[in-house]
């Protein structure tokens, strides 16, 4: 029961819903960049959603199953393939032993999810199996995947399993699908210069009416050295507040903050638990899975949302997710 | 601060009773748990409270989030007291200052125009306090730092430096716990660990302890990595 890393792509890693209560101690949330397509890929194989996947960046790995196994791909499109034949993203296969599972460069978003019926065997760290990079612990030994790493895999439990991932297991030989598959529009890939929504942030009111009628409609590009601790944004250059760097105090994933030289960093999922930088806005929460999927080079444009509204926004999502997993588990239910 | 979390202004500068009362704040919190928050971080003079807006729209169905939230954390903070319960620890951490150990240790000597030895004179004299954990796991922010060897930040940050390292940033001071990338000017380093996962607490300082360096040499540096690893 294991999955051999034969190349280890740009950064895979061991993903899932984060490490909270911990942020006290300087312990970072890490988790899932995108966490819708991860929740969507755990649901495909039967999973709870808070299981591990493997988060794939922007050029994917290349992975040899040890074992029979339902597996389900979501997020940045990757030209996925098994044994050279392509695997549809946004359903589950059955994929037997010994196939080689291959990824290529994100051609629609930057980060595709694998999930695994069963999840991956590796130990929970502070309650999360989410790798600490900065750390060097959770996910598999706190580190990115690399060629030759023997990632140990749980078997699905028959009693939480649907029984399409059952059926499945037991097809014959090869590959085999069921005979549906989610919408991919359930999950929205980033389209050219796309409207990212955020709420004021803790310095809203300190930067000038300029700069705050600036932030929201100018266009900007995310630039190379953006990774899981934050994007780097290029764009008109926004004028900090007066007085520049605030005291450390503790951050939110989403936050837009403005450095010196106003080109403003938005923080995500491994960021840091403490900042020093005015916080200008915060992308909405239900907005972070589509900032998750920009790659470097992506335009984007900001738009002004109340806190009332992104509330309104996420429960409404979450509304429509709750009735996917309903769908999914009605299947051969 | 944002959608999915809240700020509790305590003031507006370092001071080490309003730092007392952010501690005290946390520290009860955390022990009294509100539905919906995930996480509370205590810092200079600011407490962030992270929540799960799903979780609390469904806990108070018809209101709104951000005020139900506001208003537990304001009642339950009335209830908190004014200094932490927990008494603070006191450490003398070893350090070998200086050589491979300590790669600025000549640079920021020679920034204030004193001699490598001055400045492990004055950096192991004072008693620090531990003012907030954050950056990464298990950084403790020292304060307490005497000026004439305050120095700024490096203009080009380091891509790894050694878990362990004590370095100066501007008017605080700190140990790296593990290897990380990093901007402060190293100057020596300890072999104790500050953070170990596995470990219950996993994190060696608090906020509140007091902390004062002690030089090492490079033998008995090697000695106490042995026996900690």
């Amino acid at each position: 029961m294991s999955l051999r890393v034969e190349r280890a792509g740009l950064l895979t890693t061991v993903q899932d819903l984060g490490r909270h209560g911990f942020q006290h101690l300087g312990v970072m949330v890490n988790g899932a960049m995108d966490e819708l397509s991860h929740r969507m890929a755990n649901a495909l194989v039967g999973n709870a959603e808070d299981d591990a996947t493997l988060e794939l960046t922007l050029s994917g790995p290349t992975l040899r199953l040890g074992c029979d196994a339902v597996i389900a791909v979501c997020g940045a499109d990757m030209d996925a393939r098994v044994d050279g034949q392509p695997l549809p993203s946004w359903r589950p296969a059955r994929v037997p032993a010994g196939a080689r599972l291959e990824f290529g460069r994100a051609t629609r978003g930057a980060r595709a999810y694998l999930a695994m019926a069963g999840g991956f065997d590796l130990p929970p760290v502070m309650g999360s199996r989410s790798t600490a990079q900065r750390g060097g612990f959770g996910g598999f030994r706190g580190r990115a995947l690399r060629r030759g790493d023997v990632i140990p895999l749980r078997s699905p439990e028959e009693a939480h399993t649907p029984r399409w991932v059952r059926l499945l297991s037991r097809a014959r030989r090869g590959v085999a699908y069921p005979s549906w598959s989610v919408a991919h529009t359930e999950v929205p890939m980033p389209r050219e210069g796309q409207v990212i929504r955020a709420v004021p942030g803790r310095h809203w009111q300190t930067f000038t009416l300029k700069t705050r009628e600036q932030f929201a409609g100018v266009p900007y590009r995310v630039l190379l050295d953006s990774d899981r601790m934050g994007y780097r944004l290029e764009g008109l250059a926004l004028a900090a507040p007066r007085g520049g760097d605030v005291l450390s105090e503790g951050m939110a994933t989403g936050a837009v903050q403005v450095p010196p030289s106003g080109q403003p960093i938005v923080l995500m999922a491994d960021r840091a638990t403490t900042g020093g930088y005015p916080v200008l806005a915060v992308v909405a929460a239900v907005d972070l899975p589509l900032m998750a999927q920009l790659a470097p080079g992506d335009q984007l444009r900001f738009e002004l949302i109340t806190v009332l509204e992104s509330h309104a926004l996420l429960a409404a999502r979450e509304r429509q997710l709750a009735r996917t997993a309903e769908a999914l588990r009605a299947q051969l239910a | 601060m944002g959608d999915s979390a809240l700020v509790v202004e305590f003031g507006q500068r370092v001071d080490a009773l309003v730092n007392r009362r952010v501690q005290a704040a946390a520290e009860y919190l955390l022990a009294h748990p509100l539905a919906g928050v995930t996480d509370v971080v205590p810092a200079y003079a600011a407490l962030t409270v992270h929540f799960d807006p799903l979780d609390v729209l469904r806990r108070h169905p018809g209101h709104q989030a951000f005020d139900t939230l506001r208003e537990a954390v304001a009642a339950a903070l009335a209830r908190a007291p004014a200094a932490p319960r927990r008494k603070p620890r006191s450490h003398e951490i070893p350090v070998c200052y200086g050589g491979s150990h300590g790669d600025d240790l000549a640079a920021v000597a020679e920034h204030h125009g004193l001699e490598p030895e001055d400045v492990i004179r004055l950096h192991c004299a004072p008693t620090y306090e531990v003012h907030l954990l954050g950056f990464v796991p298990g950084f403790a922010y020292l304060g307490g730092l005497d000026l004439r060897i305050a120095t700024p930040r490096r203009d080009v940050p380091r891509k790894v430096i050694a878990a362990g390292s004590v370095a100066i940033g501007g008017e605080q001071t700190g140990i790296y716990p593990s290897a990380t990338p990093g901007g402060w000017n190293l100057i020596g380093r300890t072999p104790w660990w500050l953070f170990r996962p596995e470990a219950d607490p996993p994190n060696r300082l608090a906020p509140g302890d007091r902390v004062k360096f002690v030089a090492i040499g490079v033998g008995e540096f090697e000695t106490l990595l042995k026996a900690a690893n």
